[in-house]
């Protein structure tokens, strides 16, 4: 009996408490975003995505290119 | 080329990933930190090869119930697909583990897991690249490819819930618990998935078309010898 209301008591204060530990300060990069910092690691990321986007659209149009000069398939 | 409008689904959904992964609001989370935000790029590679190895697992199927050049070429193609997706997996969770877990590999049940089943798929290719004979290449591989997937499910989605994992979702629980409860993340990662499941189709599109115009002309080559 003893045991259980210890143990119910423990839980109240960790309960208490939870709120207190998220309260503490994580460190996030917060610095690089009001400096506008992040705003360059997206366009670079955004560049390099959108390049390669590119290269598979070529390869694309470079097939079709392909399959249009193939005589057609006797079947 | 053919525009297709879930290539341009795909395009849209991951340039909005990239937006919303470095821009969006994140749960801060001790431990990890900001590299909370690799999820929405490590996670979705694993999510696009288990969806290509499930597209090549159902060619192959669709192969042995009836032997066609073109359901070869579906399977090996987005076997291909897949492996890729595996490997940038498996390279940005180094990257990620080194800084949360302390070490690029960690023996993480999952990681393991992960590694042996991409070992699995170098098999596949290994088997293709070591019969010459295009028939007998198409059927032994395609029953390969089953047992390969067959062996993907329990490495990657069951043992590391067996046992304690460092990944999240491991010990009994469901994946997207404990990091992901957030909804604002799943906004994000959501879309990532399907984007690159999307561009991965379209990889994988562009290796089998580029198959069939290598068949075609193998095709007339022969027509010209004879």
């Amino acid at each position: 009996m003893k045991k259980t209301i210890n143990n119910l008591l423990v839980l109240g204060l960790i309960l208490i408490c939870n709120p207190l530990f998220a309260q503490q300060e994580v460190e996030m990069a917060d610095t690089m975003r009001s400096n506008g910092k992040i705003y360059v690691v997206v366009s670079i990321l955004l560049v390099i995505f959108i390049g390669i986007v590119g290269f598979l659209t070529l390869m694309d149009r470079k097939i079709s290119g392909l399959e249009k000069r193939l005589p057609g398939k006797k079947e | 080329m053919r525009i297709s409008w879930w290539k341009i689904v795909a395009v849209t959904l991951l340039v909005y990933t990239i937006l919303g992964g470095f821009l969006f609001e994140v749960p801060r989370l001790n431990i990890v930190n900001e590299t909370i935000r690799s999820l929405y790029f490590h996670v979705p590679m694993w999510f696009g090869m288990v969806v290509m190895f499930l597209v090549s697992t159902i060619y192959s199927i669709k192969y042995l119930r009836k032997p066609s050049v073109s359901h070869d070429n579906f399977a090996v193609s987005f076997a291909n697909t897949g492996l890729l997706f595996g490997l940038l997996g498996i390279v940005t969770g180094m990257i990620w583990a080194n800084y949360t877990w302390g070490s690029p590999w960690h023996g993480d049940p999952k990681q393991n897991g992960a590694a042996i089943a991409l070992l699995v798929y170098f098999a596949y290719f290994v088997l293709r690249g070591s019969v010459e004979n295009q028939e007998q290449r198409a059927r032994l591989s395609a029953v390969y490819n089953i047992f390969a997937f067959g062996a993907m499910i329990p490495l990657i989605f069951i043992i590391p819930r067996m046992t304690s994992s460092m990944h999240p979702g491991s010990g009994g629980n469901p994946g997207f618990n404990m990091y992901d409860l957030d909804s604002k993340m799943r906004m994000v990662f959501y879309p990532a998935c399907v984007g690159w499941i999307l561009l991965g189709t379209w990889i994988s599109t562009l290796q089998i078309r580029m198959k069939k115009i290598d068949e075609h002309i193998a095709e007339l080559e022969d027509e010209k010898n004879n």
